[in-house]
């Protein structure tokens, strides 16, 4: 096993190498700070380019840029600087440019803090940008998440020409904890509509625009088509201590962790709990969690917000009492909080959540 | 009796009607790119990037592989396409709103690192497809739909002289501006695009060509006189020129 100690944010960089991107461009925002550093670094090693460039309005269509002319690449930024992106991140979805971006969340609204937080999820998976678009939406928890996820991230991107968003947070990037490196990949998909100089060809133009009656309505319809493709190939979750339980938690990202923490606590004390953790915000979970509501007495959703993730949670729950915990202003929650609020969940002293 | 041809359509153009009013410069630089292209011999491996603005589409003319930019972005849509293709010839063409204005910042810093692409300026001193409104290079005086009184500096500041502020960048290879005002304007521009290709093609690094172009329509004048305009009072605030040609050591 060839494990090295990184820290997430460097396990993304490596894991997007080791994917084949050859292209990143970043603006420094805390807490991603050591991915461009990373890059700086490492893309000299593997022929590689690193820009650093003057805003993230700039790092976002530099990527467009580079992916119309078919290459691997990425961005990765804080909160602030992904809000800063969306204008590109609807231009990369309508002109169906394949690329990987990295929101590594911290405290808002505002300028907010540079803790950790989960405030983002509507941005990130229910538009953000203009237009009807989605992004395909990855959750990792750990720092071999963070590289796995990355790589993976990018074949998904090529193989829908969907933007794909890495939805980290400044534990995740932040923690430093051992990584298995994974083999580099070889072979990138050929891209026969991406801009390379029309030789031997028409030429391709990338574009969001068309004037007539015809081509948005058109392009939109392939946008949803891919959607719903997606829908159906690429949800992925984890279950833990599902099978038998009576309680269920909910939780992405770091939040996962000390849940699972929470749960193991929970489990001495003789409670059933579970937990459902959706690794694709988008495409969501629906359907597992529709099932396994079936089996239990309540479901508590823990998130770092105000309550964003367990909107889509009471989608897919009809009946069993649904509870929710959050932390705010990237506050962390702590394996005894969420053991808390597990006790008030079965003991009835937690007020049911209820759509607002 | 056998026919000579003298006068074609360049081989990097479709053969289609434009879009753009009668009289405007955009079709004109559009020609005068592709002949340069087409000299070279280099449109298969001419990559173009089109603005937001009148010339958005001018992928429907240019027989070479295009991308669309976000308003003001070209410049940095052009940077990522270069860093992935450096051999290509990479060209952003832009209006005054999208580079002077919405896009100044990715304008100033990709000149600024010395991004070996070059950038197509089309200077009409207003933004002409969303019918005329102030643009940074509005002529003090000017009357637009946002300057209903004319461009007042005390409120709105002066026009920004382009080709000089890039020619200020220790890394710009070349900035001059020309105009298609006329037949001489013309011929300067078609060498100043072509020189700006060739330099890019060497690995010299930025080039910027800043034209003077009429938008007669938003300016309500006739073609002819939009054209005058140009010649007699607008280079007044625009002088035409070299503003650089040297490359830093």
């Amino acid at each position: 096993m060839n494990k090295v100690l990184m820290k997430g944010n460097e396990a993304m960089a490596e894991g997007a190498i080791r994917a084949g991107c050859r292209y990143y461009f970043g603006y420094p925002i805390t807490p991603q700070n050591e991915v461009p550093a990373y890059f700086a670094k490492r893309m000299p090693e593997v022929g590689g380019v690193f820009v650093q460039a003057e805003s993230e309005t700039a790092s976002i269509n530099m990527v467009y840029g580079a992916a119309a002319a078919g290459a691997r690449v990425m961005t990765t930024t804080s909160s602030p600087g992904y809000s800063l992106m969306q204008e590109g991140v609807s231009y990369l979805a309508g002109s169906r440019l394949p690329c990987v971006l990295a929101n590594v969340q911290r405290g808002g609204p505002g300028l907010g803090n540079i803790a950790a937080s989960q405030a983002d999820y509507f941005q990130a998976t229910k538009g953000g940008g203009h237009g009807d678009y989605h992004l395909i939406v990855l959750a990792p928890a750990s720092a071999q998440e963070m590289m796995d996820f990355t790589m993976l991230a990018f074949e998904l991107s090529d193989t829908y020409r969907v933007p794909a968003l890495i939805l980290s947070d400044g534990i995740v990037g932040q923690m430093v904890e051992p990584v298995e490196l994974r083999d580099f990949v070889e072979k990138i998909p050929e891209k026969p509509w991406a801009l390379t100089g029309a030789r031997g060809r028409k030429p391709n133009v990338i574009r969001s625009l068309w004037l007539d009656d015809e081509g948005v309505p058109l392009n939109n319809e392939w946008l949803q088509t891919t959607y719903e493709t997606i829908r159906q190939k690429e949800v992925r979750w984890e279950t833990f201590m599902a099978e038998d339980a009576e309680y269920l938690v909910v939780a992405y990202g770091s939040t996962s962790r000390t849940a699972k923490s929470a749960i193991l606590l929970a489990r001495q004390e003789g409670i059933k709990v579970g937990l459902i953790r959706p690794i694709t915000l988008w495409p969501f979970p629906y359907q597992i969690l529709s099932s396994l509501s079936l089996q239990v007495k309540g479901i508590l959703v823990c998130e770092m917000s105000a309550g964003q993730m367990v909107e889509d949670v009471a989608l897919a729950v009809d009946n069993t009492p649904l509870y929710f915990a959050g932390e705010l202003g990237g506050r962390m929650f702590t394996d005894i909080k969420i053991q808390d609020k597990i006790h008030q969940m079965v003991n009835g002293g937690l007020q049911q959540w209820q759509p607002r | 009796m056998a026919t000579k041809i003298i006068f074609d359509k360049p081989k990097s153009m479709k053969d289609v009607p434009m879009h753009y009013c009668p009289g405007c410069g955009h079709g004109v630089v559009h020609r005068l790119i592709c002949e340069a292209i087409d000299e070279l011999n280099l449109r298969e491996k001419a990559i173009g990037v089109a603005p937001v603005g009148c010339a958005v589409l001018a992928y429907d003319y240019w027989d070479f592989d295009v991308s669309e930019a976000a308003h003001g972005r070209a410049a940095a849509v052009a940077t990522g396409i270069k860093r992935v293709w450096p051999d290509r010839l990479v060209i952003s063409y832009q209006g005054d709103g999208d580079l002077a204005s919405i896009g100044m910042g990715e304008t100033i810093h990709t000149a600024n690192r010395g991004e070996n692409i070059t950038v197509i300026f089309i200077n009409n001193a207003n933004y002409g497809m969303t019918g005329g409104q102030m643009a940074p290079t509005t002529l003090v005086g000017q009357k637009t739909p946002t300057t209903p009184m004319g461009r007042e500096p005390s409120s709105t500041g002066f026009p920004i002289k382009m080709a000089e502020l890039i020619a200020s960048f220790p890394a710009v290879r070349y900035s001059v501006r020309t105009t298609v005002a006329d037949f001489k304007g013309v011929v300067q521009t078609k060498m100043a695009i072509k020189k700006a290709f060739e330099l890019q093609m060497k690995g010299e690094g930025y080039t910027f060509v800043e034209i003077l172009s009429n938008c007669n329509t938003n300016w309500e004048m006739s073609p002819v006189d939009a054209n005058r305009f140009i010649l007699e009072t607008m280079v007044q605030t625009f002088p035409l020129g070299t503003f650089k040609d040297e490359r830093y050591v």
